[in-house]
């Protein structure tokens, strides 16, 4: 069983997590899955909490209204700032994707 | 599947739908990060599920750490707990009352619902599985520092303990009291020392041993 953060749980500043009854809402799986990896890599020690939780906030200050793409965006930049992925993987596996030459279901 | 989302293929075959862009940046990244080792796809639906139902005694805990650093309203919380969090911005349901009761250093109170499960939910989210239970139900008004030392609070002989029955017109919250450690911590940083049990009573919120956050 996985403890919560409350850290993440208790995000704020403009940046607090979609909310339902108290519950996490997500619109699609993406979300989630987008949420899931933030949070595992998180605990792996990829990166410290408030690193990308800076990171979050700009870009919801910035960037697009819907939460979950302030946070894939901010989690990308994260990634690519720390070597973990290039700009160019992650643009042509996207791409194989969103044409079908890969299956999406792993 | 269920049957409401039995779609109708005839001789279609079935091609999967092209993921969208976002989809697609997504499928990208978590793809790439289990290729390199860095997580596994179960690792994401452990946490998914983790948070999903964590049930946010998040507003409890702001609630509680806005009264531990502003003692006027502390005393509008204990006054009337249902304005007080409404002042946050945060909704309380009207239908149901709510009492704040405050834990100090010679009274610690405990909060159960011995007929059913009646529970904060507006401010603690849905109750734990122990909550419910009938061990739970009854123990906590025969034998409360029994119970609590199953929790790990071991309370002093001259500590009082007040147990709280709820009901569905008023349920109850605990303030606990604020733990030594903690001068000068952010709203924030105090939330997060605020479980959702330190409210029902059965614990007292701890300052991490690297307390020098």
């Amino acid at each position: 069983m996985s403890k919560v953060d409350p850290r993440i749980a208790n995000l704020d500043r403009g940046a607090a997590l979609p909310r339902k009854n108290g519950e996490l809402v997500f619109k699609a799986p993406w979300e989630g899955r987008a949420f899931g990896m933030v949070v595992v890599l998180n605990e792996k020690g990829a990166y410290a909490w408030d690193e990308f939780r800076a990171r979050l906030v700009e870009e919801i200050a910035e960037g697009s209204p819907e939460y979950y793409e302030s946070w894939l965006s901010a989690f990308e930049s994260l990634l690519i700032d720390h070597g973990v992925v290039s700009v160019d993987e992650l643009g042509r596996r996207a791409s194989e994707y969103a044409s079908l030459e890969r299956d999406p279901v792993f | 599947m269920t049957k409401h989302d039995h779609h109708e293929h005839g001789d279609h075959s079935h091609h999967p739908e092209a993921p969208s862009d976002i989809e697609a940046r997504t499928l990208a990244l978590e793809s790439l990060l289990i290729e390199k080792g860095l997580l596994t796809s179960e690792d994401v639906d452990r946490i998914i599920s983790a948070y999903e139902h964590d049930i946010g005694p998040m507003i409890g805990a702001r609630v509680v750490a806005h009264a531990w650093v502003d003692l006027d309203y502390r005393a509008r919380l204990l006054n009337d707990g249902p304005a007080a969090i409404r002042e946050l911005g945060y909704d309380y349901p009207a239908s149901t009352g709510l009492a704040v009761l405050e834990s100090t250093k010679e009274v610690h109170h405990m909060v159960v619902c011995t007929l059913c499960s009646c529970y904060p939910w507006a401010v603690l989210g849905l109750p734990p599985t122990w909550y419910k239970s009938a061990p739970y139900r009854s123990r906590a008004v025969v034998e409360p520092r029994k119970v609590l030392e199953e929790f790990g609070v071991a309370l002093p002989a001259d500590v009082s303990v007040n147990v709280w029955d709820s009901s569905s017109d008023l349920r109850y919250m605990v303030l606990p009291e604020r733990p030594e450690g903690t001068e000068g911590w952010t709203e924030e940083q105090l939330a997060a020392i605020v479980s959702r049990d330190c409210m029902i009573g059965v614990a007292r919120p701890q300052v991490p041993a690297e307390a020098n956050r």
